[in-house]
């Protein structure tokens, strides 16, 4: 399993098969703080990678330089062989590189399928003139067929007409990893998307990311859930104070020391209630 | 109190091509601020620019009067593309600091000695715009409808001046019914998540500050057509609040807000004028004098444009879940 994505020895920073974004020499300084020093990181194409570590140990910053964001001190990285290094966020979103972000952000007051249509791309009326011609209705036909079928597969068909604000903070999670998904990504970034779904919903949506994988869509995805980094992952990276400090398979991450000591702690097997009955 | 004339005045102003031009700052300020979140407080400026660059280009540079007008629209996109390249960085309220800042900047321009040749100094320039009398198709003699009565002039400007507002309002719903508009929504709602998206944020709201600035260039062109000059003081900020004032009153993400916003702004302008010189002439309100009634008008509007954003923010066409202050 391990084989068909790593190249020789498996640790911090190894070699994929595959890659599809390779990072070298990311660092990202807050004063005097180091938030980001990753030495090299490689994301493999195809599969479904969890960037798991304790709080303030650099994840989203990394997102954020990742995506065009923040600007890093040092570093460079490619997506797909191509520099992606200070190129601006929108244009890495045009690459195929899009990212969700960690506190929601819903558009409010417009109605859950503009949000979804908003995330097309390459729609010829978002040019002034073309939207004046009012040359946009055949396309914007064709991307509110696919919102439908998204928000159907979401569960957010009935709030369709609705406005994004009245949604709830779980409903709004799914809105913003569905309009990510409108503009059909090669590489998709989730910044902890069950935070605040109800466990009902959990189970569909991870079925929806796996489905993602069968459809060749890359996940990268940030989660302090470890039921479902688990259960959905081919590999995860464990970061901590900036530095990626372990690589592998989550069965095998998970039951390393090193991480289990910096992030997961001794208990995190067992459940709170068997714990207080063992004391 | 001569009720018949406090009737007159009110409903006439409604048609009077000054509200016509505030109008017309209002939909550019409902472009820039109800649809892309543009917290602007210049657009005085641009009203400004568009009044001074038809009367330079006429007067000047002798330009034809329909050619000055296209050359006072460039001077509005270069203008747009001088505040906007270096401001459009910057959150929203720094944006609101900077645009007062130009548009003063640029009345203080107009009205020094330094270029008195060109701008006329303090005293503006007048005596130019007849041509717009001769376009004049509507024969010589009286026009009498209701309440209202008119010249052939007075007819014709307000059939152009009218005219551009209902042009401008339908480009404007044009606009914001397509994809182009949905992004400059987004981007009031949340730039980043517009960016994440693949949107060139900046670009659009350049496009926003260019096209805004265009509807209350015309507003500043219809302005001086009607006053056949251009003075430097009429581009205060009050200008700006006044525009304000109709926007938020009619709703600032509404096609129809700035229309029926100014109409009604102007008709209770005219009407509390009216009422309040009324009751002082009759010896109903002994703590005021009849000079006073002007400035107690414009406390009652500060006191209004608070309400209003207070009780009613989406305005009277506006949508309420669709515009908020505290976002």
């Amino acid at each position: 399993m391990a084989k068909d994505i790593v190249v020789g020895k498996i640790g911090p920073g190894c070699k994929k098969v595959d890659p599809i974004l390779v990072a070298d020499k990311v660092t990202r300084q807050f004063g005097g703080l180091t938030a980001v020093d990753v030495e090299h990181l490689e994301i493999p194409r195809g599969k479904i990678t969890a960037l798991i570590g304790p709080n303030g140990a650099g994840k989203t910053t990394l997102f954020n330089l990742l995506t065009g964001f923040d600007k890093p001190n040092t570093g460079t990285w490619q997506f797909e062989g191509k520099n992606l290094a200070g190129v601006p966020s929108y244009k890495v979103a045009r690459r195929g590189m899009v990212r969700t972000f960690q506190l929601t952000k819903s558009l409010n007051a417009m109605t859950v399928i503009e949000n979804m249509r908003l995330g097309a791309q390459k729609q010829v009326g978002e040019n002034f003139f073309a939207g004046l011609a009012q040359i946009w209705s055949g396309q914007e036909a064709r991307i509110t067929a696919m919102a439908d079928s998204l928000l159907s597969r979401f569960k957010l068909d009935a709030k369709r007409g609705d406005y994004a604000g009245s949604l709830s903070g779980g409903q709004r999670k799914l809105l913003e990893m569905a309009r990510a998904l409108m503009s059909e990504p090669k590489l998709i970034m989730l910044d902890e998307p069950m935070a605040g779904v109800n466990p009902a919903l959990t189970q569909s949506l991870l079925e929806h990311i796996k489905g993602l994988k069968a459809n060749g869509t890359t996940v990268l995805f940030v989660e302090h859930d470890m039921h479902m980094v688990r259960h959905i992952s081919d590999w995860v990276i464990v970061m901590a104070e900036g530095k990626v400090v372990a690589e592998g398979e989550p069965s095998v991450v998970m039951k390393d020391q090193a991480v289990i000591d910096a992030y997961l702690g001794a208990h995190h097997d067992t459940d709170l209630g068997t714990m207080k009955k063992g004391k | 109190m001569d009720w018949i004339q406090t009737f007159t005045l009110t409903v006439g102003v409604i048609l009077d091509p000054l509200t016509a031009a505030y109008i017309l700052c209002a939909i550019g300020l409902s472009v820039h601020f109800g649809f892309t979140g543009l917290l602007n407080f210049g657009q005085a400026a641009f009203a400004a620019v568009g009044a001074y660059g038809m009367a330079i280009g006429y007067l000047t540079l002798k330009l034809p009067l329909l050619v000055a007008m296209g050359f006072a629209l460039l001077c509005v996109v270069l203008f747009a593309l001088i505040l906007g390249v270096p401001t459009l960085r910057l959150r929203a309220d720094y944006l609101a600091i900077v645009t007062i800042a130009a548009s003063e900047v640029f009345r203080y321009l107009m009205s020094t000695s330094a270029f008195k040749d060109v701008t006329g100094g303090s005293n503006g320039l007048s005596q130019f715009g007849y041509d717009f009398f001769d376009w004049n198709p509507i024969p010589d003699g009286k026009y009498a409808f209701g309440p209202f009565d008119w010249s052939a002039d007075q007819f014709w400007l307000r059939i152009v001046s009218f005219g551009i507002v209902g042009i401008s309002t339908l480009l404007v719903w044009l606009m914001m019914r397509s994809p182009w508009g949905r992004v400059l929504k987004g981007i009031r709602e949340d730039e980043d998540a517009v960016r994440s998206l693949g949107k060139n944020v900046f670009s659009y709201k350049l496009q926003s500050l260019i096209i805004g600035g265009l509807f209350a260039g015309m507003g500043g062109i219809v302005f001086v057509l009607s006053m056949s000059n251009v003075q430097p003081q009429t581009w205060v900020t009050n200008f700006t609040f006044m525009v304000w004032t109709v926007l938020l009153l009619g709703g600032a993400a509404s096609m129809l807000g700035p229309v029926a916003g100014g109409m009604v702004f102007f008709a209770l302008w005219v009407f509390v004028n009216e009422i309040l010189a009324g009751l002082v002439s009759m010896g109903w309100l002994p703590f005021l004098d009849p000079a006073q009634v002007g400035q107690v008008r414009f406390i009652l509007i500060g006191l209004a444009l608070m309400l209003l954003v207070i009780f009613r923010p989406q305005g009277m066409f506006g949508n309420k879940k669709e515009l908020r202050f505290n976002g």
